[in-house]
């Protein structure tokens, strides 16, 4: 798939910012007034901005309120409500918390579940696709919510729990890469099968049907060499868990080492989540002769 | 409404037929001027004459060449556009309710007013039936011309898809699956027709009769009946005695001449 920068990072950054909602609404770190205002500035700015960058690959977005309507059925829809209730509710709680120094415990539950809802929500998005084999794995949504409370624990300032966090993170993250390269043999992705025409023997695309590209092939026919890859996923392991690990785990506890180390896994983030959608094989591919296995 | 019918009333689709496809892409160009005109957004071009044009198209043919170990390799064409799915994952995923599927006649349908060109019911799609227009932002798709097939201003031979109505070869049928009797039905049972790419559980209308079987050509010894006419010394000269690959006299020396500078 189309690895297009708007939506690495709206999946990205929503994700760090409803993950660190999900802290702050259970009251970690245990704070008010401006430090709360602070917190949950940085926590809206990520959720918020995430969202507006997902508008920028619309065709059509002045229309994008339609996209609140169909929850029924559409998880895109479902994430676009639940990213709403889970904002509004945490804006009471943090209007509450800064302004008042009150503090309501049920609002803030209620709102940590719903940004996580939000989060499960994107993945499925994702994760729903039966068309994309190496998303469509039960992975897909633990490893988004790994991200955001990983993410959430770094920016709430968990030195432990976000680190062992990470470490879990990478564990999951491995095991996402490896099943995924799995997955377009188990769900039948060869050209015979799209074509139906094994039967009769090996296929291999003699003409394409236009000779220059076009939406289909610009869209889902990405394909990145097996060496970057690799090289790709040793330096997400390496920014988003091992580095920042090290470095909360042997430098004394101060605002400049967490920022390096949040900064380092933003990076190992975008590096994940780049190789996510760059390496993601869509069947109807198939039908240009793509995604041959090696 | 994103939410698909319990069932249809019609299931009306195409029945294609990979034996009898030629290739020509008459369907394409039909299909294209008919819907670039009718229903909804045009279907634009980008660089139309240019070094690198693209654009948006509703039906393409891919050619496949299929190789049986012991047999010659065979060529099949092969059409594809939407296949009006019963289970159409591209309707479900769609955030706003522009995707739809039809209860009276299961066509699936996009209401451009609605669509934000999210792309989403694209990626949902195993065909690549569904392309993002560039220039309206709007997801286009086949309509089973919609605005054909009920459109009592065209002459009766006239109301039925622009690509069923054009192809010369009669690759392509149109009609009612759900009604047992109907010629795509029965052209469906009697070539064993199979749903396309089943693994991925759309439930497709549409049917592709697959290619009768080909008589096997003996490839022992010479299956070219013209290889014995051919020159096959190897001096470059053929039967009439014309060069054909090194020129003679002052043009040779003229050849000769230039290469050694």
């Amino acid at each position: 798939m189309h690895p297009a920068p708007s939506v690495i990072v709206f999946t990205a950054l929503s994700g760090l910012g409803f993950g660190l909602l999900a802290f702050l609404g259970v009251n970690v770190p245990d704070v008010t007034g401006m430090t709360a205002f602070i917190f949950f500035f940085i926590a809206y700015a990520l959720a918020v901005g995430g969202l507006v960058a997902s508008t920028f690959h619309l065709g059509n977005p002045q229309r994008a309120l339609k996209a609140f309507t169909q929850w029924r059925s559409s998880w895109l829809s479902r994430e676009g409500v639940f990213a709403v209730l889970s904002l509004c509710v945490m804006g009471i709680y943090a209007a509450c918390l800064i302004f008042l120094d009150l503090r309501l415990p049920v609002v803030g539950i209620i709102g940590s579940i719903l940004s996580l809802i939000s989060v499960y929500c994107t993945s499925m998005i994702y994760g729903q696709l039966k068309t994309v084999p190496r998303w469509n794995q039960p992975l897909t949504p633990v490893l988004f919510l790994a991200y955001a409370l990983t993410g959430g624990a770094l920016l709430s300032g968990q030195v432990y729990l976000a680190a062992g966090l990470m470490v879990l993170l990478m564990i999951l993250q491995y095991a996402h890469w490896t099943i995924g390269d799995g997955r377009l043999a188990a769900a039948g992705g060869t050209i015979e099968a799209a074509t139906g025409l094994g039967h009769l023997g090996k296929v291999r695309l003699l003409e394409s049907p236009h000779s220059g590209t076009n939406y289909l092939l610009r869209e889902m026919a990405h394909e990145v060499g097996r060496k970057h890859a690799f090289k790709l996923r040793v330096i997400a392991l390496l920014c988003l868990g091992v580095l920042p690990c090290l470095l909360l785990l042997l430098t004394a506890p101060g605002h400049l080492s967490a920022l390096v180390a949040v900064l380092l896994h933003l990076v190992g983030v975008f590096a994940a989540r780049w190789l996510f959608f760059a390496e993601a094989e869509h069947v109807q591919a198939l039908y240009y002769d793509r995604h041959r296995a090696a | 409404m994103t939410i698909l019918p319990q069932s249809t009333h019609k299931k009306l689709g195409l029945a294609i037929d990979l034996d009898i496809c030629v290739g020509c892409h008459a369907c394409v160009i039909n299909c294209k001027e008919w819907n670039t005109s009718n229903y909804g957004a045009p279907l634009s071009d980008q660089d139309a004459y240019g070094a690198e044009p693209v654009g948006t198209f509703l039906n393409r043919i891919h050619t496949f060449e299929v190789k049986a170990a012991d047999k010659p390799a065979q060529t099949v064409h092969f059409p594809k556009s939407c296949l009006h799915c019963d289970d159409a994952p591209c309707v479900t995923v769609c955030p706003t309710g522009a995707s739809y599927k039809r209860v009276d006649d299961g066509i699936v349908l996009v209401n451009e007013s609605d669509c934000i060109g999210c792309g989403l019911c694209a990626w949902a799609c195993p065909y690549g039936a569904r392309e993002l227009d560039a220039a309206e932002g709007v997801m286009k798709k086949c309509t089973l011309c919609v605005d054909r097939i009920y459109n009592e201003n065209l002459p009766e031979i006239d109301r039925e898809p622009a690509c069923v109505r054009t192809c010369p070869a009669n690759a392509r049928h149109f009609g009612d699956f759900a009604d047992p009797d109907s010629n795509v039905s029965r052209m469906s049972a009697e070539r064993g027709a199979v749903p396309l790419f089943p693994e991925q559980g759309t439930k497709p209308v549409n049917r592709y009769l697959p290619p009768r079987p080909k008589a096997d050509i003996q490839t022992d010894g010479d299956i070219d009946i013209l290889a014995p006419f051919l020159d096959t010394s190897g001096n470059g000269k053929t039967a009439s005695g014309t060069s054909s690959t090194s020129a003679k006299g002052l043009l040779g020396w003229l050849d000769k001449a230039l290469e050694a500078i």
